[in-house]
């Protein structure tokens, strides 16, 4: 399958990007490591006339230690977070979650402001950064705004931010001694979670779903009942309030539920046991 | 458009259509038909190649992103007519049954070895986990990535 005609634009900064977007609007679309955006693209699920080519722009590629928080560059590719060293040690959630991200030759081309703004209910870092309480910075041009992890997505494959932003850099909280579990429910190796579950404890619980709704989403009824004083297991049982889970050849929405809170038991138990 | 990338250690150049796909250029502007076209979703892997030394999914890839880049495919892997001691190990090893996976299989494993230089078997099959064998050949491909890695 060959994607649609489209003009391709190579450019090599986020100011340029930006101004490509400001020039073509709603019918362009970024693209950095093209492994969300060239498959939409080939289904004809996205037919933009414009590809504005964000793959090179070196200097989106960075983890930095910024005082409370990390520091990740938009284009910095799975592979790298996976093997970051300064990750593993102070968001170990995150480089854990990106080593599940399809498979090695996959994740040296994804990245990780790409896969967050393609904002997919399927995949694995939207969960990581609700359960985190993460946020991106959203680069437009008049300037940047931070945008926290619940209000960046939006809908079914849409994100919330303008046709003229792109995301620049990815921020998660330390969590060093905080516990941690990604639970990732699959039948075959490289496969999508049908339902995963990303959970932190850390004071309070942060608690993410993977392919429970349309879009990523928080399990905020267990969050609640954990903030309330209720057991890992009776907390789970609220694994998929509030959630629209999809259903298809993998599950139906009562086995996705089932599923759901199995997996946030087992992630809470897990991050428990991990918890310093 | 013009695009212009180093291939199995030559220079090459094209006038393309944008949405040619890396796999596609290679395949039929190149003439290097070693690389396989298999699902097209970036699931099987039998389009594998490297690009600036890392295992890619070549039908997942704008030709005019590699513009600039180095690209090696299953072609420019042996040198002065010797095979690349993974095509050696793979051959050694029986590592394949209808051949049709292989040339991803052994972009796949270079790229984990450089990574990994000496995995379990484990490791080994996780890192294969994006490359599929139709005829179900794992146990064998596996053996010649451990021989391989020594």
């Amino acid at each position: 399958m060959i994607p649609s005609k489209f003009d391709y634009v190579a450019v090599d900064s986020a100011e340029a990007a930006i101004a490509a977007l400001t020039e073509h609007g709603d019918e362009a679309k970024l693209m950095a490591g093209g492994h969300s955006l060239i498959p939409l693209m080939k289904f004809r699920l996205a037919n933009p006339t414009v590809v504005v080519d964000i793959g090179k722009v070196q200097d989106l590629s960075y983890i930095n230690d910024g005082g409370d928080h990390i520091a990740i560059g938009a284009l910095t590719r799975h592979m790298a977070v996976e093997t970051s060293d300064l990750l593993k040690a102070e968001v170990p959630l995150l480089a854990h979650c990106a080593s599940q991200v399809g498979d090695p030759s996959v994740r040296h081309r994804g990245t990780i402001g790409g896969s967050l703004a393609h904002s997919d209910a399927a995949s694995d870092l939207p969960a990581a950064l609700l359960a985190l309480n993460g946020s991106v910075v959203a680069k437009g041009p008049s300037g940047e705004r931070v945008i926290a992890a619940d209000d960046l997505f939006a809908g079914f494959l849409e994100n919330s931010l303008a046709d003229d932003e792109m995301i620049t850099e990815v921020r998660v909280p330390k969590m060093a001694g905080a516990g941690w579990s990604y639970q990732k429910f699959n039948r075959r190796a490289q496969d999508w979670a049908i339902v995963g579950v990303a959970a932190v404890l850390n004071g309070s619980a942060g608690v993410g779903l993977v392919n429970m709704s349309s879009m990523p989403m928080r399990a905020s009824a267990v969050e609640e009942a954990l903030a309330g004083g209720a057991s890992h297991a009776d907390a789970a049982q609220k694994a998929a309030d509030g959630g629209t889970p999809p259903e298809d050849l993998n599950g139906d929405a009562e086995y996705r539920t089932h599923l759901a809170k199995v997996l946030v038991e087992r992630a809470l138990t897990e991050a428990a046991s991990r918890k310093s | 458009m013009q695009i212009q990338m180093n291939v199995n250690g030559a220079d090459r150049s094209a006038d393309i259509e944008a949405r040619t796909l890396l796999v596609h250029f290679l395949r039929e502007d190149l003439g290097l038909t070693g690389t396989n076209v298999g699902c097209d979703t970036s699931s099987c892997g039998a389009c594998t190649v490297h690009v600036n030394g890392e295992s890619v999914k070549s039908c997942t890839m704008l030709a005019v992103s590699a513009n600039g880049e180095t690209v090696t495919t299953i072609e420019g892997l042996a040198s002065g007519g010797e095979m690349h001691p993974m095509q050696t190990s793979f051959m050694e090893n029986h590592g394949l049954q209808c051949g049709y996976c292989t040339p991803g299989m052994v972009m796949a494993s270079v790229s984990l070895l450089k990574e990994n230089p000496n995995p379990s078997e484990a490791e080994v099959r996780e890192g294969l986990e994006g490359n599929l064998c139709r005829c179900t050949g794992y146990h064998n491909i596996v053996k010649a990535v451990l021989a391989a890695a020594g």
